[in-house]
């Protein structure tokens, strides 16, 4: 067995469990709870390898005090590293008291079995329990690699549904996010953003803003401006008064220029991507075999899009006796810490961050900027906790985008329409800029406008296995001969960041959208087309189970109905998806949503209504990209400021969702909330050809864009 | 000197707060009641939405004098998690809730119409969440879950 890397930093069995006199299990890890249910699902897992009833564990997220350091909670692999740890720990918690049993009972471990924590033994009366053997104590051993966990066969929780941790909280409003945190004493503050990136205060006089009531204190430093007050209201009225009357200088503008042109015109640096892993060498030319009988090629657009909380970035920071301690939604606040360190001058001794859940975030939104934010207000104001939340604007404007991309693909066939060669280049800015220990550099926004700034580090290309933008790049088909090739383009003008899937959103959108056009060039079906490719018998049994179950119950013969379909196994490592989307486009070309099929393989199912909900909810905020949304910016900065000129996803223009999940039992697990982006997009491109015959490459699908592409025709 | 009177979840409140503070900040801020969620402050996404004599509203943008005159609900007059309301029960049935955040503003909503009318269709139930936001995208959950509730009501 091979122990999780996540016991690298933190080896020790009591880090990661302890079981309380009363019956009450303590877990730690590393990770953080964004309303994917990962609390949940890791209740379920050591409860089951515990044989203990899941209501008598807590599960304690993130904490530099007292948490495993496990990095960032990000790329779907949460269950694959805090689960996989907590299974083995587990297993060796059970083997311990296990041997403690044996000892206190004078039975062969052999014999002793557990029920809800109770042990007894096959020829004993006597029993004792978990409680009573290792409560409130420690058990000073490391996790070691000698223990085997559970065998599947073995399994009564796992798989089976179970109530998710923390819904009566969500649904009764009795749940604290960091926003609803209250402290004795606690001030509110609110910043004032400059006009745009590059813009900087030429001239501020306060003193009629730090007359008005409840204002504690202006701060400003460089060209970063926040104001400190006794109330909430006193706040927004102080930082709104503050926009009005300071003067920027704003000559240096953003390039608005068409994305696409700058994405294809800007330095970029270029690499091959082999086996889904970007290598330091030179890229070969696209060489098309000479025994191919056509070549077809097609592009592919996103614009930037944007995480869009629900609930805008906020942070409670206080700071005393020189120790700052910061209460945050980031989802990596051990890498935060060295980040505040670094900007704040502080020993990372100093800094103790506690997480504490916000509205769900996607990826690496504004949550560690208004961390940094709050502290430099809490410097300011030394002794009291200060509550600082960025308004809706703030959160549309300055948080990280989703990065624009764009995909250009080949494809050669053969004079028996077989896929010979592929060739799939695609060009974007970074997807990974989350903070980190970075010296005199920062990716945390406030750094930047300080007196002394410290400016965002130079972007550098990502080798590692399908990350950031060459993250699905390559296709899980069996195509002979392919060429892969990431550009990371420089000197875009929007800050950019992790959201959701990275670079895998547009990679599959591009290449399962071509996938169809293919098919439609050979005359073929769309799933016939995909399995004369694929002899992935896992992504096979998606691709069926999808378009079996849309084809039962199922039929339209409207005009304007059309079905589309796409597959993609996510980072080509995780979890299998297919999706089957109907939709209408009338003859105004607005675009309805009917119904969605998802037919998921996530290996070992864990808990079935989590893993629905992150599909879903997953497939959804993609439709709602696709359809919808565009971050829009001109030379003056950033213009979509509201949800009213950024439109997502509403009510009524959702589809009925139905959801297939093939259980594996004896494969590992897999991260799932990332691989319906993909899939998604593209089965919607791929329905609108076959609703109105008209090809969409440039995401999103507006009712304009339809209109377009009609008067091209 | 209380200069603002709100009848909030069946008790009255006599508050020393400057009368244009917009509603939602009362609520949390002085009567400690953070269901009630801050998301745009622009009347955009429905965080914010509380009951007003009968009708879901916004909290987030209208000063709190305007209300003195109302009987005003919130998510906590609703249910709580010893005592859950139908609807709140339905949505933990359905698992209707991802991060949660707009659920509060939702079930509000929902409250407000099947009060009035506890057997929509499709459409008025779209219709009552037509500005309120999720962004996890439980949509088809929350939308089950409505439905459920909605059934046991008229039953």
């Amino acid at each position: 067995m091979t122990l999780s890397s996540s016991f690298g930093n933190n080896p020790d069995l009591d880090s990661w469990l302890q079981f309380h006199r009363d019956g009450r299990i303590t877990v730690s890890t590393g990770k953080v709870e964004l309303g994917q249910k990962l609390t949940t699902a890791l209740t379920v897992i050591v409860a089951e390898e515990l044989d203990v009833d899941p209501g008598r564990i807590t599960v304690l997220t993130a904490d530099t005090d007292n948490s495993p350091n496990e990095g960032y909670t990000a790329g779907s692999n949460s269950l694959e590293s805090s689960g996989i740890a907590l299974r083995q720990a587990s297993a060796k918690a059970r083997r311990a008291l296990m041997e403690k049993a044996s000892e206190h009972l004078e039975e062969p471990v052999e014999n002793l079995s557990v029920t809800d924590g109770e042990i007894g033994g096959a020829t004993t009366n006597k029993n004792v329990t978990y409680w009573d053997l290792i409560g409130d104590k420690h058990f000073k051993i490391t996790v070691t690699d000698d223990v085997l966990p559970k065998s599947p066969d073995q399994y009564h929780l796992i798989g089976n549904p179970v109530p998710a941790v923390g819904l009566e909280a969500l649904v009764t409003g009795t749940m604290t996010y960091v926003h609803d945190m209250e402290f004795t004493d606690m001030a509110h503050a609110r910043v004032i953003r400059p006009p745009n990136y590059h813009a900087q205060i030429q001239d501020l006089n306060d003193t009629e803003v730090r007359a008005m009531p409840g204002v504690i204190e202006v701060i400003l430093d460089g060209s970063f401006l926040s104001v400190v007050c006794e109330r909430e209201e006193q706040a927004i009225w102080a930082a709104s008064k503050l926009a009005r009357i300071t003067v920027w200088d704003e000559s240096k503008e953003l390039n608005s220029k068409d994305i696409f042109v700058q994405l294809k015109n800007n330095p970029r640096q270029s690499l091959p991507v082999v086996e889904g892993v970007a290598k330091e060498s030179p890229v070969q030319p696209f060489r098309p075999p000479e025994n191919s009988s056509k070549t077809l090629s097609a592009t592919y657009q996103r614009p930037y899009h944007m995480h869009g909380s629900i609930g805008p970035s906020a942070a409670i920071a206080l700071y005393d006796a020189q120790v700052l301690k910061v209460w945050t939604h980031s989802q990596g606040i051990f890498p935060l810490r060295l980040a505040l360190a670094d900007v704040l001058g502080l020993a990372e001794d100093k800094i103790h961050l506690v997480h504490v859940p916000g509205a769900g975030c996607y990826g690496h939104n504004g949550a560690d900027d208004v961390a940094l934010d709050a502290a430099l207000a809490a410097r300011a104001v030394p002794g009291r906790p200060i509550m600082l939340k960025w308004e809706r604007a703030d959160e549309h404007a300055w948080e990280p985008f989703g990065s624009a991309m764009q995909i250009e693909l080949q494809a050669s066939l053969d004079d028996t329409g077989r896929v010979i060669y592929w060739n799939h280049e695609t060009f974007s800015d970074t997807h990974m800029s989350r903070p980190s220990a970075h010296r005199e550099n920062s990716r945390l926004l406030a750094a930047w406008h300080l007196q002394s700034p410290r400016p965002a580090p130079p972007v550098k290309p990502t080798p590692g296995f399908h990350t950031g933008i060459h993250r699905n790049a390559d296709p899980i088909y069996d195509f002979a001969d392919r060429r892969v090739v990431k550009h990371l383009v420089h000197d875009l003008p929007l800050r950019v960041s992790a959201l959701r899937s990275l670079g895998a959103y547009a990679n599959v959108f591009a290449i399962e959208s071509f996938m169809d056009e293919l098919a439609h060039f050979r005359d073929m079906d769309p799933l016939e087309f995909r399995l004369a490719h694929l002899s992935d018998n896992r992504a096979r049994a998606v691709l069926e189970a999808a378009t079996s179950k849309a084809n039962s119950g199922f039929s339209s013969a409207d005009d304007g109905h059309g079905r589309g379909l796409a597959v993609a196994r996510y980072k080509n490592s995780k979890c299998y998806v297919a999706v089957v989307i109907d939709l209408i486009v009338d003859d105004y070309g607005a675009i309805q949503l009917l119904r969605a099929v998802i037919a998921a393989d996530a290996g070992q199912i864990v808990d079935p209504d989590g893993l629905r909900n992150q599909l879903e909810g997953g497939l959804m905020q993609s439709a709602s990209w696709t359809l919808k949304e565009q971050v829009k910016f001109d030379d003056k900065g950033i213009v979509s400021r509201d949800w009213e000129s950024y439109p997502i996803l509403t009510f009524a223009e959702v589809p009925e969702i139905e959801t297939v999940l093939i259980d594996r039992p004896d494969q590992p697990f897999l991260g799932s909330g990332e691989a319906t982006q993909g899939p998604t997009a593209a089965a919607i491109g791929n329905a609108i050809f076959y609703a109105i015959g008209l090809r969409l490459r440039r995401i999103p699908f507006t009712q304009d864009r339809v209109r377009d592409a009609a008067a091209e025709v | 000197m209380p200069k603002v009177s709100l009848n909030v979840n069946g008790k009255v409140h006599h508050l020393d707060v400057d009368e244009k503070t917009p509603l939602i900040y009362v609520l949390r801020n002085d009567l400690g009641l953070k269901g009630t969620k801050l998301g745009c402050g622009l009347e955009q996404c429905g965080a914010c939405k509380v009951i007003v004599d009968g009708k879901a509203e916004f909290s987030c943008n209208t000063p709190v004098e305007a209300f003195e005159k109302s009987s005003i609900t919130t998510i906590e007059g609703i249910g709580t998690p010893d005592k859950l309301h139908v609807i709140q029960q339905a949505f933990v049935t359905e698992c209707a809730a991802q991060c949660g955040y707009c659920i509060p503003g939702i079930i509000v909503a929902i409250k407000a119409l099947l009060d009035v009318n506890p057997n929509p269709d499709d459409e008025m139930i779209c219709e009552a969440l037509s500005d309120n936001l999720c962004r996890c995208g439980t949509h088809g959950q929350i939308l089950k879950a409505v439905k459920r509730a909605a059934k046991e009501i008229s039953l």
